[in-house]
């Protein structure tokens, strides 16, 4: 068996933590995508807030920061009513020296239940995992270069809200997919779902090595990429990588891989578009295409709140 | 002993004729799922309820979420009108421990103050564990202790079983 399944799926086929989307059966996307749909209703009341997870204690530590991710997952935690601890330990405890899992043991002799982790390091958030108490869960919200298996489920949710069904799905993800957790997030999660043709679309120097195995088809011709797409995923194009040696200028690559109105007119006419966030406007995306009416990005927003609720409830329901 | 089961049909008729001299000027109907929103449906139907049927899924306020879990489930719960100020009836099919309408009461205060709540349920039985009486009942029904009243819906015909866990 999958020692990476095994840590995530209990042998009684329950979530135990999220770690990764590579590996997450089928019927457990489904499953915390069916559970989200109960959480949409209930940010949308006039109480936004539900007992499920009373007394239980969320760490949130990033040992990186992320104000924006940070309060998604704070917001949904409190919509469950659970306390929430939120640790930037980037600017404290490794500064003194101490080892990661130290810090993770120290948290947890304070009654944590669960511990959300942002990590600058690949791997860290499986590192906890391991170590920590059984019953205590851990949720990736984003290692190195590896993984943000929420914004992935978050999207397949997106996908599954406008589109219904993957199975006849031509979906494209374009931009920076080599430095882009999001974009393996995605990829591991849209195979397992089933959908027949992904395509993945950038210059080659943004394009990780190989990255055919993974199943999908590569495209440095954004026109020829786009073409009969139902979905076009936008990934953010990180401000330190414009000035390396990767790219010529922000210019250049928004004439060649920004998403425009005229490119997006050859994709299907009912496309969607989608975008992790923060958008850098007129560098990966146009503002006309950001702000038009094939755009979801604003409702990707909303919804990743229900499915972190998803996740939480699964993982804090004993 | 094993005593016919009452008829679902019949109690339905009580007791939309008990409720109809005694809801209050825009009081609203509010199912309990599942049985309870068969049941609901039926009660607006026949008493001509103007404001629209809500529906409550009590999953996620009840006290054994942590024993059973979440169950994977689409349906949520809907309050398609204001709760403040109106009488709100609580439609059940059968009331038991009473942990169902403590859940359905919280939930329901989670969408503003109602004037008065009422309770309506098809069949009362034993096995109270919380302080909770029926304002309009169909039917008490005596029970043997581990036995189960189960409501079914067949093509919008309501029947009971009584049934016995294996």
């Amino acid at each position: 068996m999958n020692p990476r399944r095994s840590l995530q799926v209990g042998p009684d086929g329950k979530l135990r933590h999220l770690l990764t989307t590579e590996g997450l059966p089928a019927e457990m996307i489904r499953h915390i995508l069916d559970t989200a749909d109960q959480f949409v209703s209930v940010s949308e009341r006039e109480v936004k807030k539900v007992p499920v997870l009373r007394g239980k204690s969320i760490f949130n530590v990033f040992f990186e920061n992320s104000t924006r991710t940070r309060t998604t997952f704070e917001i949904a935690a409190k919509r469950l009513s659970a306390d929430v601890i939120n640790l930037n330990v980037g600017a404290s405890s490794t500064s003194k020296g101490e080892t990661l899992l130290d810090t993770v043991y120290n948290l947890q002799a304070m009654d944590a239940d669960m511990f959300v982790v942002r990590h600058s390091q690949s791997g860290a958030p499986h590192l906890i995992a391991r170590h920590v108490k059984p019953g205590v869960a851990v949720i990736n919200a984003g290692d190195g270069r590896h993984a943000h298996p929420t914004q992935g489920l978050l999207d397949m949710y997106t996908i599954r809200h406008y589109k219904k069904d993957f199975s006849a799905l031509t979906v494209a993800i374009v931009g920076d997919v080599l430095h882009s957790r999001v974009a393996r997030s995605q990829i591991f999660a849209l195979k397992t779902l089933g959908v027949p043709d992904l395509r993945v679309i950038g210059p080659k120097t943004l394009l990780p090595a190989e990255v055919e195995r993974l199943g999908v088809r590569v495209f440095q011709d954004m026109s020829a990429g786009l073409k009969g797409c139902d979905v076009v995923i936008m990934l953010r194009l990180q401000n330190e990588r414009m000035n390396g040696a990767l790219l010529p200028s922000a210019g250049e690559f928004f004439k060649c891989y920004g998403l425009t109105a005229q490119k997006l007119a050859l994709a299907k006419p009912d496309a969607i578009v989608m975008h992790p966030g923060p958008m850098n406007r007129g560098v990966e995306i146009d503002s006309t295409v950001a702000d038009g009416r094939q755009s979801v990005i604003l409702p990707q927003v909303t919804f990743g709140i229900a499915v972190r609720m998803a996740v939480m409830s699964m993982l804090g329901a004993p | 002993m094993n005593a016919s089961p009452p008829d679902a049909e019949a109690l339905i008729a009580a007791l939309a004729a008990q409720m109809r001299p005694r809801l209050a000027p825009g009081a609203a109907l509010v199912g309990i799922y599942t049985g309870g929103v068969w049941v609901a449906e039926r009660l607006h139907r026949a008493l001509g309820v103007s404001e629209p049927l809500g529906v409550l899924a009590v999953t996620l306020h009840r006290d054994d979420f942590g024993r059973i879990g979440l169950h994977r489930e689409s349906r949520r719960s809907q309050i398609p009108f204001d709760v403040d100020g109106r009488e709100v009836v609580l439609v059940d099919d059968v009331l038991h421990t009473g942990r169902t309408v403590r859940a359905a009461l919280n939930e329901l205060f989670d969408f503003g103050r109602p004037a008065a709540v009422r309770l309506a349920v098809l069949a009362d039985r034993d096995g109270r564990e919380l302080p909770v009486a029926a304002d309009f009942v169909g039917e008490h029904v005596q029970m043997e202790p581990g036995e189960q009243l189960v409501l079914a819906n067949t093509d919008g015909r309501l029947s009971f079983t009584r049934a016995r866990p294996a």
